[in-house]
């Protein structure tokens, strides 16, 4: 079983802001769900391979050309923020104290 | 017009008997009628489709494509260029993709009408549709219940007649279970048989993309455009694509069906194991052989599941940080920090916010051999098992959901009672195999279920194949659930 601080541990590292009311709700399905799956630890794996990629590709290259792929203004047109000084994003001010 | 099937109103504009701009009109006539109370789409892209249209009329001659001037629906996962693309998701809420994704981009290129984008579970998280930040999508069979999902807007679209076909994604089982529960035709091709480029990604070595259709000849008709390698996406193997509409009028007399005992074993509801079971009993009247076998490792794809999907999806959601698009923090903010807490916070919905932390805590360090490496490990035992069947039969029949559409809010605040909806699809998932759901039948309550049929990697012709053999010698997919 998950502890209320376990969970606010892993929300801090995920950087997930949660409510008070929601910690121990969280704890609580967590657990279940990996509760759940410490079926696994039933399988005997010694010697077995983890896989990663089920077809069996590997180390998939291509030329590194440039490529231009859209429009300058289409890729500042799909942000919402202010475009300033030629075409110049500006981030949201954060006061750091 | 709604009612008639891709392939239909393909012939039909050869024949001159309607125009694109005609289909087009009547769906969404039809759209606007039954969305509202539905739920299918979240965006609908009129005014475009109906130039797409007047376009394809007059290109008509010029193109071999039978998706030329058929109007279609694209999951919210799509990046389409200029269209708002949200993966129903407040922390993109307002994102308009620069770029078409590439299997949008072949559609497009195919002459296809776009209708809108259809709704999903956030993310594509999801077994109901109910994680959406639009609502959820309502089941066309029964509208108290689900569509299933995560593609629940694609398949409750197509079994209302308000699209001929839409695209899904289908990463543990989210265009085959909603395909179950609304009653259409629905493929999760091989990881890697479809370019996944400005496709969303959710859990990137399980991700796959496929179409939703009304019948197997359809699906075989969207694939053949969408199939094949992708230098944008590199999980795409050169392997060549057939035909896929080819076989489907072959006899499957001799073909070896393997029946795998444990998706017929506990949890699954009676009625939906008799509609399989007639299915089955369906395919062996046609001639094919069926016999016996076991995928002894089935009872852990779910928890494999559970674990290397939230890594790999707490990995990709990593980069939603509410700066250049989304859900902002309201009020006062500290710092950058601060900013990211707040931002996904108020961006994420609960069952995202599940997995990011399940992700965060199997990859943390001391926790990482024990749950991601050991599922891995896991992974590759099950894929063993496919990879033996196979020696054995051609297919496997299996069912698809272990129960019928159930209430909207029944599982909604137990997410394990949940998950259990992909019980029967995740191992071909976890395998990176080819599944296909076809409708076998009804419940005593008029509910649709489905069939699933799986083959080797890189056999979709043999699925298609198999599907439109069962297909053509019943009625069920014929079936429309009564609406407006």
């Amino acid at each position: 079983m998950l502890s209320d601080k376990e969970v606010q541990h892993i929300a801090k590292l995920a950087r997930l802001g949660l409510k008070e009311g929601e910690v121990s709700k969280f704890a609580k399905q967590l657990s279940e769900i990996l509760e759940y799956t410490e079926q696994l630890n039933e399988v005997d794996t010694e010697n077995i391979e983890p896989t990663s990629q089920v077809t069996g590709l590997e180390n998939v290259s291509r030329e590194d050309k440039v490529e231009r792929f859209c429009e300058k203004d289409e890729l500042l047109a799909c942000t919402e923020l202010p475009i300033e000084r030629d075409q110049i994003l500006t981030k949201p001010v954060i006061t750091e104290n | 017009m709604h009612e008639l099937t891709l392939s239909e109103v393909s012939e039909g504009l050869r024949e001159k008997k309607f125009s694109s701009v005609d289909l087009t009109k009547a769906l969404f006539e039809r759209i606007h009628t039954l969305n509202p109370d539905i739920n299918a789409y979240v965006t609908l892209t009129e005014e475009e489709a109906l130039k797409q249209a007047e376009e394809a009329d007059k290109s008509l001659q010029d193109s071999n494509s039978p998706l030329h001037g058929v109007p279609a629906g694209l999951k919210e996962i799509f990046n389409t260029r200029g269209v708002k693309t949200t993966c129903c998701s407040n922390i993109i809420r307002d994102f308009v993709p620069p770029y078409d994704a590439t299997v949008v981009q072949k559609l497009r290129e195919a002459g296809s009408v776009f209708l809108g984008k259809t709704n999903m579970d956030e993310f594509a998280c999801g077994s109901s549709t109910e994680h959406s930040c639009f609502g959820t999508t309502k089941n066309p069979w029964d509208t108290e219940r689900v569509a299933g999902g995560s593609s629940g807007g694609s398949t409750a679209a197509v079994a209302a007649d308000m699209a001929y076909y839409t695209l899904g994604t289908d990463t543990g089982g989210s265009i085959r279970q909603p395909s179950s529960l609304c009653g259409t035709v629905g493929l999760k091709v091989t990881y890697g048989r479809v370019s996944r480029s400005g496709v969303t990604a959710m859990a990137s070595s399980w991700d796959t993309v496929g179409p939703v259709t009304k019948t197997v000849r359809d699906a075989a008709l969207v694939l053949n455009e969408i199939a094949g390698d992708d230098p944008r996406d590199s999980t795409t193997p050169p392997s060549p694509v057939p035909d896929y509409s080819k076989n489907l009028e072959n006899s499957i007399k001799g073909l070896r069906i393997g029946l795998p005992k444990e998706y017929f074993a506990e949890g699954i509801e009676p009625e939906v194991e008799k509609a399989v079971r007639d299915g089955i009993e369906q395919l062996k009247k046609l001639g094919a052989e069926v016999k016996e076998v076991s995928l002894p490792y089935t009872k852990y794809a779910l928890s494999v599941y559970y674990i290397a999907m939230p890594a790999e999806l707490s990995a990709n959601l990593a980069r939603f940080d509410g700066i250049r698009y989304g859900s902002k923090p309201s009020g006062e903010v500290k710092d950058i920090i601060d900013y990211y807490f707040q931002s996904r916070s108020g961006g994420f919905g609960d069952e995202i916010k599940r997995r990011i932390m399940i992700g965060t805590y199997v990859l943390s360090s001391g926790y990482y051999d024990a749950y991601y490496k050991k599922a891995q490990k896991v992974r590759t035992l099950i894929i063993q098992d496919f990879q033996k069947v196979f020696e054995e039969v051609d297919v496997l029949i299996a069912p698809v959901s272990p129960f019928p559409a159930f209430k909207m809010g029944e599982k909604l605040n137990d997410p394990l009672a949940m998950y259990m909806a992909d019980v029967f699809t995740i191992p071909m998932s976890c395998s990176g195999v080819p599944a296909l759901s076809v409708p076998c039948g009804f419940t005593s309550e008029n509910l649709p279920v489905g069939m699933q049929i799986v083959g080797p990697q890189f056999r979709e012709d043999l699925l298609l194949q198999v599907g439109a053999a069962y297909e053509q010698s019943t009625e069920w997919h014929k079936r429309k659930p009564e609406l407006g």
